[in-house]
């Protein structure tokens, strides 16, 4: 608690942890590449140095206020090393800007812009380091890399994997993978959110919309679109609307003018995942075996735990993920239709671009997800087309897959799927008393939620967890003992697929953002018709008919296809 | 055999010292890594083996008071362009150059006669300089931390006790509380001799300040700078010293456990050091209940592998962490935040022993 | 994941135990048992001791001393701190290379015999110019000496080899 002076006038600071965010408050936007709030401090980047009265210059992000500090944030000192070091970055940068998928959105144009970089005296260092393009989430492109560390932090404290490290030393230090090899061969789980936090075009999300207009341009197939609930929240933010505005129904009509012929939610997927997986969970109880449950609508969850925990590969529920429920219940509804069916699904993930191509979601070597587009891609698609986003009229889903309860609607939210597979498991209790104890418990951003809940006399504990470190201490946990679940539900991405690794990512990605974008959903499931997943009379009747006896349609048996 | 308090320690300071009186002859062979190259463990086993051959104890424990001569290996001398270095005592001659075909006329003349050879001696023009103090290289010397060496068995804790090894450390625990420690070093002005100059007492008496359930005391011998090797001769000549001044510093922060971090391209000193460590060790001056009071210290050597920027402080932390060596942005200071986020002292090698 | 025989690598990770602060020494002691950090070793101890391969490449990467390729059985550094530098250490080391046919980019013969590095600064600049081979100092040396030196080696190796 004390008072600075920032530029003459008096700030009150009350906790913020350091003069950096004190800046901040106080209205000036300081400007940096490698501070992140949520991220250890590496104060590399020096871009946010700020000067005292003695004129020592220091950084802003890592000193602590103190009171009665007084500092300057716009000395000319301080402008020529801002300049300077904009300067020296981009001389070690690729400049191909008008080529680069990050324009427009771009943290080093935008700050070399901002600052007026009119002249880089430096001359253009000659870099030729190979484009990594062997992901199928994301592609790296180390020439445009300023060594910001971001990426390295992300990973390793945010997600625990560790896939790309700083190498070398000096002049020679660059990001990499394990071994200089390509990342595509590393344990990296392909969730993106290096992307998310990389503040240049060095790591991009893998651009498929030619594949798109590609199969649009077909007319002799029938091309089917599936939407997340994520991306309704979150498209709007790269047409100037706010994170957390519902968009679904602009989306619905844009996908239709781009020459979709039948679009459908994925949140109907989302139901059949609940009837599924809530069957899979009450089977589990009776029996005692394989629990905790743990939910495996998470790609990138996923292959963390055949990476790193492969012990509990039996534990993960059978369910195939909405996106891949859908495809092959589509494909299964159509397949004696004389027109070729192709199914794009628009997620807010880089993983789904992985998982759809997995061997195990393949009938004959024809995937049952042909292509994934994300949010930033389908942005693209209707930017290129020229339609203005914003002055579209809603148009609604298709049928009969585009009736969605709000449980479905939700399982874009960390914590959504728990909700919506307790709501199913408490059928028989009244709405409100069941969303009392979830809404308390399982909704928001704290790391680890748990909840405890009864079903027929047995209490059942659930745990929600976000960000795979601390999935990662979660099953450590369990596994000395110290906790027990009877159901887990993990993803890969702090928030949750809101803020997933496809999402838009031109501003700064926090909590703030990410509450917003689930309010969104949460939102759309309190003005839904139909609460619980076994309300919506579509699925009872598919359920009833398709489904019967076509499980295999649902599950995917991980030893045996997977091979892990 | 441990040394169980501080006045066994004075015990056997005075019987070492009586020992190393005894020795009516000490043979002091260079054995810093720049006589080495030049062969000096040759010569030491040479002259080793004719003293012997003649019936007269070369090496000699200073627990029993035999008669004999001291044959020693020291630390380096710094005059490592004539090297082999070998100095004798009482006289104080200095040999230079020595070769092993020079053993024979050196324990004949000198240890046996008494006489100087001056073929081996330093020459300038017509004039011989029969000591080393004479030389002029050595004259205007006035040597303080690296006083010990070149003159006594580097790899001895005897020596270095009989040398009033482990006094000050004994004074220490004795007489002084931690916070009077920091006073004096305060008062004695001593300053950082790294380079940065901060005064040393005022840095352990912040880290004393700090309450923490573990504090390090953290010893930088990473001597980058090219044509720099007086740390070098510390840890090669006097390891003891390193380790004394640690455990003053230990004592005077509340820190319970040290890290000399040597770098890789002195694998003398490295050993030079274990040693050293292993000998405190196993008499009691390094451990658990140092002397009997309630001090417990250790230290472990971290080795680097051939970085210079290590030699700075915040980037020396992370690779004792096992990191790569690249310096920290601080929020709050070493003092306070330092070695795994707990209070640390970071002194260069020169400042500990002094 | 299947690796190969990884018996010694074991017996060092055992006697330093799995904490990361022993990362260095542990490393030196596999590159003084292999003469290298062979890939599959670092990718067991990235498994045993639960670091990221990535971030293990990256300790290793940064470290001058370590070396991800096959190294010789004699490791020749020739100190060029500003003392040996002065001292005419280049031409020893121009003299080194072109006897055993390297260059800046090549260190290492292809008999796997000799590798050829340069140091900064080994602390015995009273003996510039300075080069170690295998950690024995020879100080004062000449490029004659120095390839005289090697062609001992050369000599002792083919004649145990016969």
């Amino acid at each position: 608690m004390g008072t600075m002076i920032i530029d003459g006038r008096k700030v009150e600071f009350n906790g913020e942890k350091n003069v950096l965010e004190v800046v901040r408050k106080a209205g000036i936007e300081l400007p940096t590449f490698c501070y992140h709030s949520e991220l250890s401090l590496y104060g590399a980047c020096r871009m946010c140095i700020v000067e005292d009265k003695n004129g020592k210059i220091f950084t802003s992000c890592s000193t602590l206020p103190k009171d009665g500090m007084e500092i300057y944030t716009q000395t000319p000192r301080l402008q020529r090393y801002r300049k300077n070091i904009l300067e020296l970055l981009l001389s070690n940068h690729d400049r191909d800007c008008t080529a680069c998928e990050r324009t427009g959105a771009c943290e080093l144009e935008r700050l070399a812009t901002r600052f007026s970089i009119r002249d880089i005296r430096f001359g253009e260092l000659d870099r030729k380091h190979p484009i990594d393009d062997s992901s199928l989430a994301i592609v790296r492109n180390p020439n445009k890399c300023i060594l910001c560390g971001d990426c390295v932090r992300m990973c390793e404290e945010i997600q625990g994997v560790g896939a790309l490290s700083f190498a070398y030393r000096g002049s020679h230090m660059k990001v990499a993978p394990a071994f200089d090899k390509a990342i595509g061969e590393t344990n990296c789980i392909d969730c993106g959110q290096c992307r998310v936090i990389c503040p240049t075009g060095a790591i991009a999300i893998k651009n498929e919309t030619d594949k798109f207009w590609n199969l649009v341009h077909d007319k002799s197939k029938r091309i089917i679109a599936q939407v997340a609930p994520a991306v309704r929240v979150a498209l709007g933010e790269e047409f100037g609307l706010e994170p957390g505005d519902i968009t679904v129904g602009k989306i619905v009509a844009a996908l239709k003018m781009l020459g979709v012929d039948e679009v459908y939610d994925t949140a109907f997927a989302a139901d059949m995942t609940v009837i599924a997986e809530g069957e899979e969970f009450v089977e589990r109880l009776t029996t005692g075996e394989n629990l905790p449950l743990f939910t495996s609508c998470c790609p990138g969850w996923v292959k963390f735990a055949e990476t790193r925990f492969p012990e509990i590969l039996d534990n993960i529920s059978s369910c195939k993920s909405p996106q891949q429920m859908f495809g092959s219940v589509i494909k299964e509804y159509y397949k004696d239709d004389e027109k070729e069916t192709v199914v794009i699904s628009i997620m807010p993930c880089t993983a789904k671009k992985a998982e759809a191509a997995r061997k195990e979601f393949q009938k004959d070597g024809v995937r049952d997800v042909d292509l994934v587009i994300t949010t930033q891609e389908l942005a693209i698609l209707i930017k290129e087309a020229g339609i203005i986003f914003e002055k579209l009229e809603d148009e609604s889903f298709d049928m009969p897959f585009g009736l969605a309860s709000g449980s479905g609607v939700i399982f874009g939210s960390t914590g959504g799927v728990a909700e919506a597979v307790v709501t199913r498991l408490l059928k028989d209790k009244p709405n409100h008393i069941c969303k009392e104890v979830l809404f308390k418990n399982v909704r928001g951003m704290d790391n680890i939620k748990e909840a405890v809940f009864n079903i027929d006399g047995k209490e059942i504990k659930l745990a929600v967890v976000h960000g795979l470190k601390n999935a990662e201490k979660l099953i450590n946990k369990i596994k000395a003992g110290d906790k027990e679940y009877h159901i887990i539900e993990v993803m890969a991405c702090p928030g949750g697929c809101v803020a997933g690794g496809g999402q838009p990512a031109s501003m700064p990605i926090d909590n703030e953002v990410r509450k917003k974008r689930a309010q969104g959903l949460y939102r759309i499931d309190r003005a839904s018709y139909i609460k619980s997943s076994e309300q919506n009379p579509l699925i009872v009747s598919l359920f009833e008919d398709m489904l019967k006896d076509r499980h295999d349609l649902l599950h995917v048996n991980r030893e045996k296809e997977t091979g892990y | 055999m441990l040394i169980h308090n501080i006045s066994e320690l004075k015990e056997k300071k005075e019987l070492y010292k009586a020992s190393l009186d005894k020795q009516y002859k000490k043979v002091i062979v260079c054995g810093g890594t720049g006589c080495v190259a030049g062969g000096s463990l040759n010569v030491y086993e040479e002259l080793k083996r004719l003293v012997e051959e003649k019936g007269i104890l070369a090496e000699v424990d200073l627990e029993k008071e035999d008669q004999g001569i001291g044959m020693k290996k020291s630390g380096c001398h710094g005059f490592c362009e004539r090297g082999p270095l070998v100095r004798i005592e009482p006289e104080g001659y200095l040999y230079l150059k020595v070769k092993v075909e020079d053993c024979e006329e050196i324990v004949e003349e000198t240890l046996v006669n008494n006489k100087p050879i001056e073929r081996l001696m330093y020459k300038d023009g017509d004039k011989v300089y029969q000591t080393q103090e004479s030389i002029p290289f050595y004259k205007r010397q006035n040597r303080i931390v690296l006083e010990h060496c070149g003159h006594i068995d580097a790899e001895s804790i005897q020596e270095y006790i009989a040398h009033d090894g482990y006094m000050a450390l004994a004074k220490v625990l004795e007489e002084m509380t931690p916070e009077e420690v920091c006073e004096e070093v305060i008062k004695s002005n001593l300053r950082g001799r790294g380079g940065g100059g901060y005064p040393a007492g005022k840095k352990w008496s912040q880290v004393l300040s700090f309450p923490s359930d573990m504090k390090y005391v953290v010893c930088n011998g990473d001597e980058g700078d090219p044509g720099a090797f007086m740390d070098r001769s510390i840890m090669e000549g006097d390891p003891h010293s390193v380790i004394e001044g640690m455990t003053i510093a230990a004592y005077a922060t509340g820190a319970s456990e040290g890290y000399i971090y040597v770098r890789a391209e002195y694998p003398l000193a490295v050993k030079r050091l274990t040693k050293a460590i292993e000998e405190a060790r196993a008499v009691g001056l390094l451990g658990k209940n140092i002397l009997g009071t309630d001090l417990s210290f250790d230290i472990h050597i971290s080795q680097g592998a051939g970085a210079f920027v290590c030699g700075e402080g915040s980037a020396l932390m992370a690779s004792i962490e096992g990191e790569r060596g690249m310096p920290r942005v601080k929020t709050k200071r070493t003092v306070e935040e330092g070695l795994w986020r707990k209070p640390t002292v970071i002194n260069n090698v020169e400042t500990l022993p002094m | 994941m299947p690796y190969g025989n990884m018996e010694k690598v074991d017996r060092i990770l055992e006697s330093y135990g799995d904490d990361q602060s022993h990362i260095i020494t542990i490393l030196q002691k596999i590159q003084s048992e292999y003469r290298y950090l062979p890939m599959d070793v670092l990718e067991y101890v990235s498994d045993k001791m639960e670091i990221s391969p990535a971030k293990l490449f990256g300790i290793a990467t940064f470290y001058e001393n370590f070396s991800l390729d096959p190294k010789g059985k004699y490791i020749i550094k020739i100190c060029d701190g500003t003392a040996c530098h002065v001292k005419k250490s280049i031409p020893v080391l121009e003299a080194l290379r072109k006897e055993l046919s390297l260059t800046e980019n090549k260190h290492t013969t292809d008999d796997l015999l000799f590798t050829i590095e340069t140091v900064s600064c080994l602390g015995a600049c009273g003996l510039a110019p300075v080069i170690t081979i295998n950690d024995k100092v020879y100080g004062k040396i000449s490029p004659e000496m120095a390839v005289e030196i090697i062609r001992k080696l050369k000599e002792e190796e083919t004649n145990a080899n016969s």
